[in-house]
């Protein structure tokens, strides 16, 4: 092999780079989040798989409806009522933005930009100061 | 081949990877098999292959000094050299190397003839190739390095940063990012590209637009499944993360459209090494990019050279003297 130095070099950076996130992974075992729901409550506005897979589609067609249309009444698919509201519906049951909005989404990278408007619920362990992730 | 048919087997067989994958795990159930087993063999395939090419590279000696330049070379004290476009030492190759692989500099240099009335032929700059080449690869890298949150736990500072910065429009939800957006647009474009100019349409083999249809599926799956399908985020992540552990569970629940993106993933790098795309790795070993043009200064030695068996006149002379004498013909020493 000509230039041997230089080709190892390369290869050692190529490599290092490649399996960079095994390394950092390496020795930090790492739960996927558990989510406190924080109510009693058997049913959410929705079904539980919608839920978990379109709750950000939910939620801005919920804005746009009251924002733009001023109608405040959601029917969801079994014909039940909801006040379009993410203080006084959704954060009513799902009451720490800490234990339940946020371990998904950092865990995820998610920045939703709800909370750039809305007011968090308070929190009882005073984590209310943390800021969005 | 002609044209039209290297086209439409290379759209065949990428239709056929993205369906092989989506029928596995949608009808069959091979969520293991797509989202575990072939993923590590094609990262190994991968790791080995682009060290195999790269090694097999280096075997092979240069004999000639042969770095191409398209500036003044360095001679003479009162003439100003070009240390970028004619390097006189490693510095000049560092920078030159740098602009190439950063910039794509020599893109930046393409011209194309064309034949107008007359005929004449003209020469004019043509920089399509290299703005569609430097979308894509810039828009790629970002991508990648996007996707290191479902590599890493806890995510890394700068991939968060890196995220917000792409996702700065937050136009939908979620929000599309302006990496995905270059990403399909500079993929099409330089498709558009080889389809439309004759001369490239001429030249374009299977393999040309195969690599351009597999990324072309990967970003379109990809876009798909993040703003249409909406899979399972906590799934994708867990399966992830437990592959780069090296305790893979078996994934479940994810949507089909998720495998189909991860399989053409893996094609896309088990394929890597053996392709074009091996340019990655090419462009750091090219002689004519990677070496000063020092011929004049620097005597260069072909390391394939083996030593030459010299007879010289002296020993010609020591061997025939008493012959030489014989027949009358002068000799230098008596």
């Amino acid at each position: 092999m000509y230039n041997a130095g230089k080709i190892i070099i390369g290869i050692v950076i190529f490599l290092a780079l490649i399996t960079a996130p095994f390394w950092y992974n390496l020795g930090r075992p790492s739960a996927p989040p558990k989510l406190e729901i924080g109510t009693q409550e058997k049913q959410c506005v929705e079904s539980k798989a919608f839920m978990q897979a379109k709750h950000m589609v939910l939620l801005d067609q919920w804005r746009d409806e009251v924002v733009r249309d001023g109608k405040r009444i959601y029917v969801n698919s079994t014909g039940k009522q909801f006040n379009m509201s993410l203080q006084n519906t959704c954060t009513k049951c799902h009451s720490s933005k800490t234990k339940f909005c946020d371990r998904c989404h950092t865990y995820l990278n998610v920045a939703p930009n709800c909370w750039d408007c809305h007011i968090a619920p308070k929190e009882q362990e005073k984590l209310a100061g943390r800021s969005d992730k | 081949m002609n044209a039209f048919a290297s086209l439409v087997s290379a759209l065949i067989a990428v239709a056929a990877l993205a369906a092989i994958s989506w029928f596995g795990v949608g009808a069959i159930g091979l969520d293991s098999v797509f989202g575990v087993i072939i993923p590590y063999i094609a990262l190994a395939i991968f790791i080995i292959g682009v060290v195999y090419r790269i090694v097999d590279w280096a075997r092979i000696p240069v004999p000639f000094r042969i770095p191409t330049t398209c500036g003044q070379a360095k001679s003479l004290p009162w003439i100003k050299a070009d240390n970028l476009e004619s390097p006189y030492n490693t510095w000049g190759v560092i920078g030159r190397m740098f602009l190439e692989v950063f910039l794509f500099r020599s893109l930046f240099r393409n011209t194309k003839a064309e034949l107008r009335e007359g005929p004449k032929i003209t020469y004019a700059s043509a920089k399509w190739l290299w703005l569609f080449g430097i979308m894509f690869h810039y828009s790629f890298l970002i991508i990648i390095l996007r996707h290191l949150r479902f590599f890493m736990e806890p995510i890394p500072s700068f991939v968060d940063a890196i995220t917000s910065v792409d996702g700065f429009f937050q136009i939908m939800v979620p929000t599309v990012f302006i990496s995905d957006i270059l990403f399909l647009g500079a993929v099409t474009l330089l498709f558009l590209r080889r389809v439309t100019l004759p001369q490239v349409r001429y030249i374009s083999l299977p393999a040309d637009y195969f690599a351009l249809f597999l990324i072309l599926g990967i970003g379109v799956s990809g876009i798909l499944m993040r703003n249409y399908f909406k899979v399972d985020l906590l799934g994708v992540k867990n399966l992830a993360i437990s592959l780069f552990t090296f305790h893979p569970v078996p994934p479940a629940g994810i949507h089909p459209i998720f495998y189909v993106h991860l399989f053409l993933v893996s094609v896309l790098i088990a394929y890597f090494p053996f392709s074009k795309l091996m340019h990655a790795g090419g462009v750091f070993l090219s002689p004519t990019r990677n070496l000063a043009n020092v011929n004049r200064s620097e005597r260069y030695v072909n390391p394939w050279n083996y030593p030459v068996k010299v007879h010289t006149y002296e020993e010609y002379e020591d061997e025939f003297r008493g012959k030489m004498k014989e027949v009358g013909i002068p000799v230098d020493k008596e």
